[in-house]
């Protein structure tokens, strides 16, 4: 079976189960719309340290452990560790695994990190390279102002474009022939750089990204966004939300009805001034482990689009007014397998395929 | 009536840096370096203490009334010591503000906790 | 996706459409209140201290000084950031918010160490103020020395 389908997509001859989830997050994101469906929420967003890093470092511990507890596995029994964060030289990851004992592929993919962390590990399982494979992604809000923004206490105004950083970790263990939900297909981003250089308006600059990424799935596809339930993307907020229906709708594609965003789930801009929305690697991810991944499991949702967007920029980068390059990975992820319906569909395809080959060769002949 | 007008020149002065805060997305560093750099050259042309005349504090206090103090400084060393006043005076009107600044930022320093907003 | 210019400059467009402006009017009146109280406090003390017997010249710096200290606390408690989010310029801009650019990292990179960081990070954001500060000090210095007098 053909597992490349068109330039960026892959579907997975065998696709691979997301066994458990597992979602700690920091007070702020318990107390907002989806405070109900996290796994753990820290009142103590220091978590007993000492720094924001070691902080953060905590969150990925602590979640890391949940995550296997839950898929009732040791850190023995993973084959590698795939995560990443936005720190510099990915500590907050590094420092939270360091005692796993499990081979580890740090990722960086900005907020999209938990993107491509289940695209690489659902593609070494279906490579049969690995059984067990433990995924995810941090952020902190504190540690990300602090190497990015500006010191805490200072006393200024966030620009109403603005996203707030989420604090946690999510995680999940992704194995091969278990039960549902099931990683079907990845669409692997490109690199966009739209120009935009504002870092305040983070939504902006990824929104074409994730754009790009749709474009590419529904060609690679042949799909339309009514074959999904939900399609959603990882931070853009309000901004990007809206930036991605308007082009989109320029394509030809109606996004409205099946369309939101993790930034815009996450918190209640009218009572936790957050204006635009939630962001950092853990947005996608929490929102994703904590509330989508229950839906998928129980069949609510049969097939989701999951795109998580990450802006790939630095403090020093933003200094240098560089604008804001921003990709996106995009996740197929289904329910349960429709053995039969695939089963059928990939025999209509074969038979297609084979048809076209034998014409093929009679031309070549 | 000093009080009252304090506080409207200190709230106008303000009000500038919020425009350009809200407009042309300059950053906080640098909205504080114009208005040093801006008190400075008003006080050099003898137009800020015109305005701290008038004002008290509402001219005094906003940033732009330190950077009058340091061409104040400069001028009345310039007067009292020729040439060498250019290097000296402005670092000498500034010393007792910057000194009470780090040893405060010090102390506070040593007793808080980084906390989360 | 298109990515050349003119797809940037339209693209520009539609960011410039669909982001939120600052409420800029909201923002202007609580700046005009907070920085007129702060001064109007700095008033105050500076009358305070003009009737204990001290010079305009100690009266203002004992002001600054006591500003300067109110701030370090309030920045410490964590009130003063909070109360930047909601006044802006207001108190960013009086001297209280020069302390609070100073006293900010200081705490926030103590856990850095108290050399490289506490200290070298101290003066991150307020650094330029007073590299600029003392530059324009120098230009004023100059053409007074020259024309003035």
């Amino acid at each position: 079976m053909q597992k490349r389908i068109g330039k960026q997509t892959v579907r997975l001859q065998t696709p691979v189960s997301i066994l458990a989830t597992a979602s700690t997050v920091g007070q702020k994101e318990g107390d907002g719309p989806l405070g109900a469906y996290f796994d753990v929420v820290e009142p103590d967003s220091m978590m007993g340290e000492d720094s924001w890093e070691k902080a953060e470092s905590r969150f990925v511990a602590k979640n890391m452990e949940l995550a296997l507890k839950k898929a009732n596995l040791e850190a023995a029994q993973m084959d590698y560790v795939l995560c990443g964060d936005l720190l510099n030289q990915c500590i907050g990851t590094t420092f939270g695994i360091k005692d796993f004992g499990i081979p580890f592929l740090g990722l960086f993919g900005a907020c999209a990190t938990v993107g491509e962390a289940m695209s690489v590990g659902s593609m070494l399982i279906d490579g049969g390279f690995a059984e067990h494979i433990l995924c995810g992604a941090s952020s902190h809000f504190c540690s990300a102002e602090k190497q990015f923004r500006f010191p805490l206490p200072l006393g200024i105004q966030r620009p109403q474009s603005t996203t707030w950083t989420v604090t946690g970790d999510g995680a999940m263990v992704l194995a091969k022939n278990k039960t549902g939900p099931f990683i079907t297909e990845i669409t692997t981003g490109k690199i966009i750089d739209m120009g935009v250089t504002d870092a305040n308006n983070m939504g902006a600059a990824m929104a074409p990204a994730a754009v790009d990424v749709l474009l590419s799935h529904f060609q690679d596809t042949g799909r339309t966004p009514e074959d999904y339930d939900i399609i959603v993307s990882g931070d853009l907020g309000s901004v990007g939300h809206q930036i991605v229906i308007e082009l989109m709708q320029k394509e030809g594609y109606d996004m409205q009805n099946r369309y939101t965003d993790c930034g815009l789930k996450i918190y209640d801009p009218n009572t936790q001034d957050t204006h635009a929305g939630g962001s950092g690697c853990a947005c996608a991810a929490v929102t994703f482990c904590s509330y989508f991944y229950p839906q998928l499991k129980e069949g609510k949702l049969k097939r989701m689009l999951f795109l998580p967007t990450g802006a790939l920029l630095s403090a020093d980068s933003v200094q240098q007014k560089l604008p804001i390059p921003a990709i996106s990975h995009a996740v197929v992820i289904e329910s349960a397998l429709p053995n039969e319906r695939n089963e059928k569909r990939n025999e209509k395809r074969n038979e297609k395929r084979n048809d076209e080959r034998k014409s093929g060769q009679v031309n070549t002949v | 009536m000093i009080y009252w007008k304090a506080f409207l020149i200190g709230g106008l002065i303000c009000v500038f840096g919020q425009i350009l805060i809200d407009k042309t997305k300059l950053t906080p560093a640098r909205i504080l370096v114009l208005f040093v750099c801006i008190g400075c050259i008003l006080g050099g042309l003898d137009i800020y203490p015109k305005l701290v005349e008038f004002a008290g504090s509402g001219a005094r206090v906003p940033l732009t009334g330190f950077g009058n103090l340091l061409a104040q400084g400069v001028k009345d060393e310039v007067d009292a010591m020729g040439a060498i006043g250019i290097l000296t005076g402005g670092m000498k009107a500034a010393a007792g503000g910057l000194t009470i600044a780090i040893v405060s930022a010090f102390l506070m320093a040593l007793v808080a906790k980084p906390k989360q907003k | 996706m298109q990515t050349n210019e003119q797809a940037q400059k339209s693209y520009a467009q539609l960011v410039k459409k669909v982001s939120p402006n600052s409420p800029i009017l909201k923002n202007c009146i609580l700046a005009f209140f907070s920085g007129g109280a702060i001064c109007t406090l700095g008033e105050v003390l500076f009358q305070f201290f003009q009737n204990k017997g001290f010079a305009e010249d100690t009266a203002a710096l004992l002001v600054s000084g006591c500003l300067i200290v109110l701030s370090a606390v309030l920045t410490a408690l964590g009130i003063y950031g909070k109360l930047g989010k909601h006044c802006g310029a207001g108190t960013e801009v009086p001297i209280t918010g020069f302390a609070n650019s100073v006293v900010s990292p200081a705490i926030e990179y103590k856990n850095a160490g108290l050399v490289l960081g506490m200290a070298a990070k101290m003066f991150v954001i307020a650094g330029p103020v007073i590299v600029y500060g003392i530059l324009s000090s120098i230009v004023v210095g100059v053409v007074y020395y020259f024309l003035g007098g």
